[in-house]
């Protein structure tokens, strides 16, 4: 990269906010997305006219894109975009939004994911997700993201040794957090048995590997720091952000995301390492791409995830609070919302507003997501080092 | 080795007969061409014509040089089975009725990753052969099996969804007293069908043919006349619940064409065997044959028309034959669309002159009836729909898909 980056000084992300999900919902994306927008109005005492961007993002809008959803939600934003990258699209959002009030293309930009979850609408969502997938993966067995994701977790165990205790580690400690989660579908404690001994879904993953779909909405505001202060809103800061697409397109399974490609630029940008990261929400619809995210974004080698999961105690209070809300295998999966999880929970934990438990002195947290399965592989990965407003 | 299939039990009348249900069928314009591969037996993907890099899946542009010229070419079916699963749940009724099902992704010597279906004998971490089938709604999926050939691999209850193989099956051969009909006799029996029904018009003529085939163990002879709708109809209530794989193999071949011959009473006899014999057979077993396309592995799977290659293209030394050999053609093309919602595959062989009586002024090369008989069992156990057998045959595919007008102009006696 010959040219400098330009930091995010200036930015606050605040106003976190969720509507609370449901395994099976009547209602449309567009009330999700609508009551997202009422609610972000509501936390940070703004009428409509105030926010003059959005960005939205979801999957079961359709016919309707963020254009429909305007004169749906009767706004007349000057800036608008449409984010559909699943669960990347957090950080994403997050990025462009940014960059626009940056530039005074537009000057509080509420970025919104919600996705609304019928009773046959996430068969509806995977049996048409993408032109590859329909030709070459849909046909094998019609096991959506439990058979790619079942792929590889076999090879990634297989190569590195990895076992289900391992996994089954993060999803214990995942569920101890969602344990004190208002928000949490799951709500019993999960034992390592009850882990181990599950219904098998798709070998080697079992039930408590695979993420609930669910009908919820995430959403937050992006502002400038003086602009947030005005209005007397709490707010996180913003250090680095990276994204990338089809990251390795050679590897011929997936062992590593676009993480690994820009993880120096991450930290370079935020003028901090790993060692000085307090919490990690990482993408996690199944633990094997914690995994990836733990030795992509530094915090251990190619293939010491199981290593230092065994080493570290990935609760809330633990020494490695990692997904404190409880992430997706917890909370559950709403749609696209699920890409924004771990960034709202990180705002909430820099600006003192968790529901559930805070981390401890937290300073700086760092938000991973990753989308898109097209064909063999998650295509989208982005990250974000968030920061306290003091910081 | 292959677990050996079990013989069929014996059928529990109280028992429903389980639904048929098909694979996912959509599928993009590009992933057709995968289908075009599939249906005539090769292993092609394709290929860019400026880099040389092998695509998969099928797309418009090359992934590596965005070149748009992408024909698709033969190439190594080998690999390596990086990673599996065995699914315990699915989204689709047609698996669901099936699971455990088992997939894996194959990192293939020609470059791309595949997600294939996976047969029994093959392991993680180890090479493999891949192959290209058509799945139960006519679509080309990708099998990786063990790289060499291993003992009942045909067996495998997975590959089997995908081939019309006949070990166990009970077979109707429409028209018993031809060297054809006793060729494909002897071939069934040999490939393991459990039961060979063999029709024959007129019961009171008897021919040598008809008492050699009946000597065949596990052949029996019924009245079958394709131009008799009584008689179709009555052994379809016979036997329609009963035939899993159907060979209409009749055929009334005379020379001649529409100027120097004609002949009303011969054109309608042509087309009363070919085109409303294959249509009196569709609508008496048809219907039959298509509920019984998921009654477990040994249920309803194919129906074979032997066709001529002049169904193709006229060849006007045999006018009206050729015609009434299009028509039949054309309605097999509904007679396909129509059984793939059971699940039952038409497959349409295309077989040169044979060396029978009524090609006697045909110049060879001719083929012999138990070769074509063997060629259209192996394509019925690789899941082959459009077989071109005998040079004849060959050459006329490979004309036409290189110039049909030359074709036209040149085909000849």
């Amino acid at each position: 990269m010959s040219r400098q980056r330009q930091g995010y000084d200036d930015i606050a992300l605040c106003a976190p906010v969720t509507i609370p999900y449901t395994r099976y919902s009547l209602r449309s994306a567009h009330w999700f997305c609508g009551r997202a927008l009422a609610a972000l109005l509501e936390s940070a005492g703004l009428r409509k006219t105030d926010v003059d961007g959005y960005c939205i993002s979801s999957f079961t809008l359709a016919p309707d894109t963020a254009v429909g959803l305007t004169q749906h939600l009767g706004v007349t934003p000057r800036w608008l975009d449409h984010i559909p990258m699943g669960g990347a699209s957090g950080v994403v959002a997050l990025r462009r939004a940014a960059r626009a009030v940056q530039a005074g293309d537009a000057e509080v930009v509420a970025c919104i994911a919600g996705d609304t979850n019928h009773v046959d609408s996430f068969r509806k969502t995977i049996a048409s997700f993408s032109q590859f997938a329909n030709d070459a993966v849909y046909p094998y067995g019609s096991g959506g993201p439990n058979a790619s994701f079942a792929f590889l977790t076999d090879h990634y165990m297989r190569e590195y040794g990895a076992t289900r205790e391992d996994f089954g580690k993060l999803c214990i400690a995942q569920r101890d957090n969602a344990l004190r989660f208002p928000y949490a579908l799951m709500k019993r404690p999960l034992t390592l048995d009850d882990y181990l001994n599950a219904r098998p879904i798709a070998d080697p993953l079992r039930l408590f590997d695979c993420v609930m779909p669910c009908a919820g909405a995430e959403a937050f505001l992006v502002m400038t720091q003086d602009r947030a202060r005005k209005l007397g809103l709490p707010f996180a800061t913003l250090s680095s952000t990276i994204e990338r697409h089809n990251a390795f397109p050679d590897d011929p399974i997936q062992i590593r995301g676009g993480w690994a490609m820009d993880v120096d630029d991450l930290y370079g940008l935020a003028g901090i390492g790993a060692p000085e990261i307090d919490f990690v929400q990482a993408y996690d619809d199944y633990p094997v791409i914690c995994f990836l995210q733990i030795e992509d974004l530094g915090f251990c080698g190619k293939g010491d995830a199981s290593k230092f999961v065994r080493e570290h105690a990935l609760t809330v209070n633990g020494d490695f609070p990692f997904n404190t809300s409880g992430g997706q295998l917890s909370v559950g999966q709403a749609g696209a919302a699920g890409g924004f999880l771990g960034l709202i929970e990180a705002i909430r934990q820099l600006t003192d507003q968790t529901l559930g438990d805070a981390v401890e002195n937290a300073r700086h947290g760092l938000v991973s997501c990753f989308g898109m399965i097209n064909y063999d592989r998650g295509l989208c990965s982005s990250a974000a080092i968030l920061g306290r407003s003091d910081a | 080795m292959t677990t050996p299939l079990p013989p069929p039990k014996r059928k529990d009348p109280v028992k429903r007969t389980r639904q048929p249900t098909l694979p996912p069928a959509n599928r993009s314009r590009e992933a057709q061409g995968l289908t075009a591969m599939a249906a005539v037996g090769r292993f092609a993907l394709q290929t860019c014509t400026a880099c040389g890099a092998v695509q998969y899946p099928p797309r418009q542009i090359c992934g590596q040089c965005l070149n748009d010229d992408l024909p698709w070419q033969d190439v190594s079916p080998h690999g390596l089975l990086l990673a599996e699963t065995v699914l315990h749940h699915s989204n689709d009724l047609f698996f669901r009725d099936r699971l455990p099902w088992r997939l894996g992704v194959v990192s293939m010597n020609a470059g791309p990753s595949v997600v294939a279906h996976v047969a029994e004998d093959c392991r993680q971490g180890e090479r493999v052969r891949l192959s290209l089938g058509l799945d139960r709604s006519g679509m080309a999926v990708m099998q990786a099996r063990p790289e060499t050939p291993s003992a009942n691999e045909e067996d495998d209850g997975q590959l089997r969804e995908t081939t019309f193989d006949p070990k166990d099956r009970r077979v109707l051969i429409v028209d018993g007293k031809t060297d054809l009909g006793l060729a494909l006799a002897k071939a069934f029996g040999a490939a393991g069908a459990r039961e060979i029904y063999l029709g024959h018009a007129e019961p009171w003529k008897r021919s040598p043919k008809l008492a050699a085939a009946e000597a065949l163990p596990n052949v029996n002879l019924f009245p079958l006349d394709v131009t008799d709708t009584d008689s179709v109809q009555e052994l379809a209530s016979l036997l329609g619940g009963k035939t899993e794989i159907l060979v209409n193999n009749s055929y009334y071949l005379r020379q001649g064409g529409a100027v120097d011959r004609f002949d009303l009473n011969t054109s309608r006899d042509e087309m009363d065997v070919h085109y409303h014999g294959l249509l009196r057979l569709a609508g008496t077993f048809g219907p039959a044959m298509r509920g019984r396309g998921a009654d477990g592995a040994h249920g309803a799977t194919a129906w074979v028309n032997v066709f001529s290659p002049y169904a193709w293209v006229n060849n006007p030394a045999f006018g009206t034959y050729s015609a009434s050999q299009a028509a039949a053609l054309s309605l097999a093309q509904c007679l396909r669309a129509e059984m793939t919602a059971g699940g039952v595959r038409v497959v349409n062989a295309f077989v040169g002159p044979l060396d029978d009586e009524w090609h006697q002024l045909v110049p060879p090369p001719k083929l012999e009836p138990d070769m074509v008989a063997r060629r259209i069992v192996d394509a019925l156990k690789d899941g082959r729909e459009d077989v071109p057998i005998g040079a004849i045959a060959e050459e006329m595919a490979a004309r036409l898909a290189e110039n049909p007008k030359e074709l036209e102009r040149e085909i000849r006696l």
